[in-house]
């Protein structure tokens, strides 16, 4: 005959204390990084890059074929990205939060896959002799980057984005002779004016 | 409706709590907890509302992923301990409900952090 089992034996026993305690600091810390908006976007920075875009914009103005006229803007494109690293590092030191937090990294993950589908689409459009297309789908496809991982910071970031994708498809149906102001318009004043908004709005 | 499934998650909990068996060092830890955020959802709005200055109704709810009715009764809980307080006014005429942490609530979620790692330490030292 088997031994009588009770049931208490066979269940489970609930979680001790102290993996409760931990649950519920990590519960604390997600929800708080989840609440907090990612102000870690440097408005001097966006006023610099903007700066530099201005300037770029002149000078890609007077490139004599298409070709050097794209690498100009990559020029541009490195140099903003090295001017927006080297800002936010900064204000997170200043502000002594950390750069990626939770936030931080979704505004980063939602950011990145539009840059790479703009950089796989200028050598599509370049081969395929649609190299006009260019300049309105890096405009519209910062946009989109820009609103996605905006979502995850202040509210002047979508807006940002938002008037990146509308400025993007307009420059799309526009006549290529235009395409030197949408870009200066974009990249240039876009970023000095949504960048003076978040100086004037957020710090830094 | 949302009021009476509350009411009862809550007592699950504290049942939960008080029929675990616990070590003697983990006793002599539960006592001092407070148990008004200790629930989760209101564990929630606190944490949530520590890193921002104001959260409003809807930003709460999306952020907790919760219903109407059952923020606004563990909020009103929150809000009656004094961890919180609300005001209401309108935008346009859209009314709004904004929440904020009072000197309170910040200094319970404070207490709760550190009985936390207590807990943690204590158990890690046993």
């Amino acid at each position: 005959m088997d031994p009588i089992r009770l049931v208490s034996e066979t269940t489970k026993h609930p979680p001790a204390l102290h993996d409760r305690a931990m649950d519920n600091l990590r519960y604390i810390r997600e929800t708080m990084e989840r609440a907090t908006p990612f102000t870690g976007i440097s408005g001097r920075g966006e006023m610099a890059i903007g700066a530099t875009a201005l300037v770029v914009s002149a000078i890609a103005a007077q490139q004599p074929t298409f070709k050097l006229w794209v690498y100009t803007w990559l020029a541009e494109a490195l140099i903003s990205l090295l001017i927006a690293g080297w800002s936010m590092d900064r204000k997170a030191r200043a502000t002594q939060t950390p750069l990626f937090s939770g936030s931080g990294r979704k505004a980063l993950f939602s950011l990145a896959p539009s840059v790479i589908a703009g950089g796989l689409l200028t050598i599509v459009l370049g081969r395929s002799g649609l190299a006009a297309a260019i300049p309105g789908m890096w405009l519209l496809l910062y946009g989109t980057g820009v609103i996605t991982g905006g979502m995850f910071s202040v509210r002047a970031v979508p807006a940002m984005g938002l008037c990146f994708m509308a400025l993007g498809a307009l420059a799309l149906f526009s006549p290529p002779l235009w395409t030197n102001y949408f870009m200066a318009v974009g990249f240039g004043g876009l970023h000095l004016v949504f960048g003076a908004i978040i100086v004037r709005k957020y710090g830094g | 409706m949302a009021k009476q499934s509350t009411a009862k998650q809550e007592r699950k909990q504290d049942a939960d709590v008080n029929t675990r068996t616990v070590s003697s060092k983990q006793k002599s830890a539960a006592p001092n907890l407070d148990r008004l955020i200790h629930e989760r959802l209101r564990l929630g709005i606190i944490s949530a509302l520590a890193a921002n200055e104001s959260l409003t109704f809807s930003d709460l709810k999306n952020l907790m992923n919760t219903t109407d009715g059952n923020l606004s009764v563990h909020a009103r809980k929150l809000e009656e301990a004094g961890y919180i307080s609300c005001s209401k006014y309108f935008q346009g005429r859209l009314p709004k409900t904004e929440y904020k942490l009072t000197a309170a609530g910040r200094s319970a979620l404070e207490n709760y952090l550190s009985h936390m790692e207590s807990l943690i330490k204590q158990m890690r030292n046993a």
